[in-house]
């Protein structure tokens, strides 16, 4: 297959970037999307020129690392990350638009890699359980109902990479932080902290500049993990519950 | 094994020390101040769905609808003074609509300020009743505010005869742009329940998985009988069944 | 304390192997140019307490000294990684009081490659009461690892493995669970027992998020600085101790020191060397190796493990390999067609032209024999011209006669999300067209070599998790890494590192002491070095070559021709790489380029020395297997006379001859027998 690729190039965070130009030859459509992109940054690399940068690690969807917008979708038409994304899903002599995820809480370190340390930093408010190494007790002393793990295992497959927020056309962070608040809430361990952790990375949440939920969806549909639309709308009750009673 | 609490104990302490006020907390956060949209909206729209029967008054004659508007300024008499629910009512909905539209005000400018670059590969995304939120609550608001004149304050109505809403909505239903106006309007109501009723359901948490079809069903229900409702009189002005 | 290994670890060792070294004479002298090796003092754990294995532990806690825990946050202790081992080291030692200063090369610390786990986690807790127990679990990995870990720490890790489990659900792991509440188990390869506790296919995954979400607890609280995107590149040592870190930002590229009283690697395993592996695409083995030339012995780098149920390669742009679970073997049948470059496809070869061969060769074990006997045979098939698929490289497994005997509704039940990935990928529906899977490199075995505190020949210097090699021998059974990072993090080394640092005055080391500076520039002029070259090669067309040459000489099989072929070839491709390797772009800025053709610089080296442990290894155990030492039946065969010893490397220089250090194994509780399958 023959492509022309039109991908956001830009040096640094501080450096104006543009859309720019590249054909490449001989690709496979048993490439995944990620591999294509090597070949391009082999070509780019023997030219001479900076290779496009972009995160990537496992490369077989678990790890989150990489994600970027594909012709207006983030992670593409597929919905799978990117790297589990393979070139038979286009047509030879497509263009692609390849570009960062857009929000002004993920700032562009360069090219297609961002910022989303902001995650960490929510999940660093409340996305935990405290229990300190050694303090457990037998992992038999509460039983937790079959529904309710399975509900938290459901919302814990979250794998943080930011699709939602791209996603988003208000750069919301909703989704990803009604999965750790769903995941640790509705489980019997997470009772004791339920209140004070729904009302603390909220805070996070907004502290961090992502927008408010206008309930468009657009999260839940680009999620690759399928986190559903409704988390969002128990994460709200967990916090207008918590509010209410003068929680945390 | 010995762990030493104490050091996070502390930090953990020193977050959840300040104690803001319920509602500065809902207000500040765009979760709770989402929640104060919703509230409002559902408050406006129990409103809405009362104002639609009223209007209904308008088939069984003049006498009907007339007699109903006087009623309504004796509600809760001899408890209350004359007007006086109406005027409660007035002001309970005037705060609905200022918090309503200051916080989508405040909220708008937050998220647009959350996606300040858009994407080089534009695409049509969401709903057309999502999309049409923003301008729809302006163009709700320019009507409250035209509705008010035409037939409350009877300012710009042709009629404009105190006491007399069928003969006032017989009159301003009689010119053309006041129809168009009316209309545009009503569809906006439509849309703007249509995605408001999900989505506040949604804000307030009321949503899950099993509900979520039940709940957009009920909003695009409740959309069609308010919008059907309110054109219905206009069209029967119109087409002369009210005259 | 006499015969410690920092002893071993001095000067007159590391300067010149001809120092109290003689020829070994079991290897023959090398006739090409590739460096051979000596052999010096032999080694020994000194940590391990004597008596009964299963009161070891708690003699040694109880030995430990304590740091007072108003003390603790005056010492600092740099975590490198931050996977099942470092993320839950930094969060425990963070928690008691120590200040911890964390790095990833990740964005995040929840990226770490222990997220891609799939199976299970294995833990002696005896729900089923079907016979359990940490003996048993202990016996199984001794076996299982065929007779090449040190008792010691096997032991404490069965041990051990109970507690993570109830530490894992405090955290809110959502393990799988029966209606009643209660925890779920399956059985995993080659045990008779139920004792892999899952979370789905995700299990690495879920543990990992509860590592992370400890750890960022205490980022937030401010116990623990996280560095993210910052890749460790070398060791301080000062006065003998590992006493900080150099790290790059890769963002900004700025090379700086961290200094501390204590440095943990959890850096994971090296198995990226082979370039296609299952690992994520930057594991990577700096760290370790970095810390290898800095006197930190490395253990059996041969000892690498083969995944058989891997989906092939498509072609050459194939940039890793993915991992397929070995569940599938429960109902799918292995074959390849009789006849050699049978081209036809799979449902128009009749069933008496197919060779099921792990069902002929293995009447018994039939398709569920162990990973590396799966492994090898597959090879053999495809080695004779029966493989399958683009390039011959690849086996049916075939789940026709599964669907037709359970329906294609209880076939989906248990295997649908698998089949679903596989169709991802190769685009072919594998409930009517045979799936092909291939070997690939999955896990590492060796490691840091470490005593039973974890800590490396350089004192102050601890390996956890993938990084060191103590607990799985030559082989490593199903679900126990997960299992072994946990331990590590959590239990093991957080009492442990107590001692060493309760033990030893760590005066401050000054900002301007001269070893920081010269390491510091070390680093930088290796990263200018590698910029100024500016040939025609891309540091991945290197890696691939290597790769392919370690795959097809110190793979799956391994002889003393091919390993002196790759040991030839790979000093003159180190060499090329010097003159051909080109990275556009500066180290002052995220050059991803830069970051590879660096790592490459230490796989060179890393392979070599793997190459000369499995020559200088001759037998066959677990997952190194010596064509010349086989069974009649074609089985591995050990040489326990000559080979129970643990080899422990130590490094003189850049293509000069290592020095072999044997820590001689004794087996007092499980004894040593040869596995048959037939």
């Amino acid at each position: 297959m023959n492509l022309t690729l039109r991908i956001w190039r830009q040096a640094g965070p501080d450096t104006p970037g543009s859309m720019t130009t590249y054909q490449v030859g001989g690709i496979s459509p048993d490439m995944s999307f990620l591999e294509m992109l090597d070949t391009l940054n082999e070509e780019l690399i023997l030219r001479g020129d900076a290779p496009v940068a972009f995160d990537h690690d496992c490369r077989e969807g678990i790890c989150g690392a990489c994600g970027m917008v594909i012709n207006g979708r983030a992670h593409g038409p597929e919905r799978t990350t990117t790297c589990q994304l393979h070139m038979r899903h286009f047509e030879d002599g497509d263009t692609i638009d390849v570009e960062p995820w857009r929000a002004a809480a993920f700032p562009v370190v360069k090219d297609l890699v961002v910022d989303r340390s902001a995650f960490d930093r929510i999940i660093g408010a409340g996305g935990y359980i405290t229990a300190p190494t050694g303090s457990a007790p037998d992992a038999h002393a509460t039983p937790v109902p079959k529904e309710a793990a399975d509900t938290a295992f459901e919302h814990a497959e979250c794998i943080g990479c930011g699709a939602c927020v791209a996603a988003c056309p208000n750069g919301s962070a909703m989704l990803f932080t009604s999965a750790k608040v769903v995941h640790l809430n509705v489980l019997p361990q997470g009772g004791p902290e339920r209140a004070s952790r729904v009302m603390n990375m909220v805070e996070a949440m907004d502290a961090e500049g992502f927008g408010g939920c206008t309930n468009t969806g657009e999260c839940a549909t680009a999620c690759p993990k399928g986190i559903p639309l409704p988390s969002i709308a128990a994460m709200n009750r967990e916090y207008l519950r918590s509010s209410l009673r003068g929680g945390r | 094994m010995t762990t030493v609490p104490t050091v996070d104990a502390m930090t953990t302490a020193s977050r959840t020390a300040r104690h803001p006020s319920t509602l500065a907390t809902l207000w500040r956060s765009t979760v709770g101040k989402k929640a104060v949209m919703a509230v409002s909206g559902l408050a406006m729209l129990l409103y809405l769905v009362a104002h639609m029967l009223g209007n209904l008054k308008v088939f069984f004659g003049p006498d009907d609808i007339n007699g109903y508007a006087a009623w309504l300024r004796t509600i809760g008499q001899p408890f209350l003074g004359h007007e006086w629910f109406l005027w409660i009512a007035r002001v309970g909905l005037l705060a609905a609509v200022v918090l309503h539209g200051v916080a989508a005000f405040q909220l708008s400018r937050r998220d647009l300020a959350a996606r300040p670059s858009k994407y080089a590969h534009q695409r049509r995304r969401a709903s057309y009743a999502t999309r049409t939120m923003r301008w729809g609550g302006v163009i709700l608001a320019l009507f409250i505010v035209w509705h008010i004149l035409d037939l409350t304050t009877l300012t710009v109505n042709p009629a404009a005869e105190h006491g007399r809403p069928y003969q006032n909505i017989v009159a301003s239903f009689g010119n053309w742009y006041s129809c168009v106006i009316y209309i545009v309007a009503m569809l906006a109501v439509g849309l703007h329940v249509r995605h408001g009723f999900w989505s506040a359901a949604q804000t307030l948490g009321a949503n899950n998985a099993r509900r979520d079809r039940l709940l957009k069903l009920t909003a695009n229900g409740l959309a069609l009988l308010l919008t059907a409702g309110f054109l219905s009189v206009p069209v029967a002005v119109m087409t002369g069944v009210v005259k | 304390m006499n015969a410690s290994p920092e002893q071993n670890a001095s000067p007159e060792h590391s300067a010149s192997p001809e120092h109290k070294a003689h020829p070994d004479p079991g290897v023959h002298p090398a006739p090409g140019g590739y460096p051979d090796y000596s052999v010096g003092e032999p080694i020994a754990d000194t940590r391990s307490p004597q008596g009964p294995i299963e009161q070891r532990w708690d003699q040694r806690r109880f030995e430990a000294k304590l740091v007072n825990p108003a003390n603790r946050r005056k010492h600092t202790v740099i975590v490198v990684g931050t996977g099942l081992a470092g993320g839950a080291a930094g969060a425990t030692l963070a928690e008691q009081g120590y200040h911890v200063v964390q790095f990833c090369f990740q964005d995040s610390p929840r990226r770490a490659h222990s997220i891609a786990a799939q199976g299970g986690i294995n833990a002696a807790k005896n729900y089923r009461n079907d016979g359990d127990s940490v003996r048993r679990l202990f016996y199984d990995t001794v076996k299982g690892g065929d007779f090449r870990a040190r008792e010691s720490n096997v032991h404490r890790l069965a041990q051990v493995s109970v507690e993570i489990i109830d530490q894992c659900v405090a955290q809110g792991v959502p393990f799988a669970r029966e209606y009643g509440g209660l925890l779920d188990t399956r059985s995993f390869g080659g045990v008779q027992v139920s004792r892999t506790f899952y979370a789905r296919g995700q299990t690495g995954q879920q543990l990992l998020l509860g590592a992370y979400q400890a750890l960022s607890r205490q980022i937030a609280a401010g116990n623990v600085e996280m560095h993210a995107r910052t890749e460790m590149l070398d060791l301080l040592v000062i006065d003998g101790r590992a006493r900080g870190i150099v790290a790059r930002d890769l963002v900004t590229g700025e090379v700086s020191s961290y200094t501390a009283d204590a440095v943990v690697l959890a850096s994971g395993g090296y198995g990226n060397v082979f370039y296609l592996s299952t690992n994520a695409k930057n594991s990577n083995a700096t760290a370790i190796w970095r810390a290898h030339r800095r006197g930190a012995y490395f253990a059996n780098p041969c000892f690498t493990q083969i995944h058989p149920t891997c989906i092939p390669r498509s072609g050459d742009h194939q940039s890793k390999l993915t991992l397929m679970s070995e569940s599938l073997r429960n109902d799918g049948r292995i074959w390849v067609p009789k006849a050699k470059g049978d081209t036809r496809p799979p449902d128009e070869i009749p069933e008496q032209e197919r060779d099921y061969y792990l069902e002929r060769i293995y009447p018994s074990f039939g398709n569920l024999v162990p990973r590396d006997i799966a492994s090898r045979a597959a090879k053999n098939v495809c080695d004779e011209g029966r493989g399958v698929g683009p390039g011959g490289q690849g086996v049916y497994l075939d789940f026709a006669d599964a669907v037709r005997r359970l329906g294609r509704d209880a076939v989906e039940a248990k295997y649908g999300n698998l089949f679903e990935m596989y169709e991802r990928i190769t685009a072919e529906d594998p409930y009517r067209v045979p799936m092909r899977i291939y070997p690939a490199i999955h896990y590492t075995m060796g490691g840091l070599w470490v005593d039973y505190d974890l800590q490396t020949t350089v004192p102050g210097l601890f390996a956890i998790g993938e990084a060191n090699f103590s607990d799985h021998g030559a082989n490593r059974l199903g679900a126990s890494a997960l299992m072994q990072g946990l331990a590590d993090g959590y239990f093991v080394l957080p009492p442990v590192l107590n001692d060493y640092l309760a033990r030893e005055p760590l005066p401050a080391v000054p900002a301007d002491h001269e070893e920081i500076a010269s390491v510091e520039a070390e680093v930088a002029d290796r990263l200018n070095l590698i910029l100024a070259v500016d040939g025609d090669r891309t540091p991945d067309s290197f890696h691939r070559e290597l790769g392919e040459l370690l795959w097809d000489e110190c793979g799956m099989a391994r002889d003393e021709a091919g390993l002196r072929r790759a040991l030839e070839r790979i000093p003159a491709l180190r060499e090329e790489f010097w003159r051909r390797i080109k990275v556009p772009g500066t180290g002052q800025e995220l050059n991803q380029a830069l970051e590879k053709a660096n790592r490459l610089v230490d796989y060179f080296e890393l392979a070599e020395l793997m190459c000369l442990d499995a020559l200088h290894r001759a037998e066959s155990c677990g997952g190194h297997f010596r064509t010349e030492s086989q069974t009649p039946e074609g089985e591995a065969a050990r040489r326990d006379e000559e080979f129970s010893y643990a080899a422990a490397w130590e490094f003189t220089g850049t293509g000069r001859a290592p020095v072999l250090h044997r820590e001689h194994l004794d087996f007092e509780y499980v004894h040593p027998t040869q596995r048959s399958y037939a």
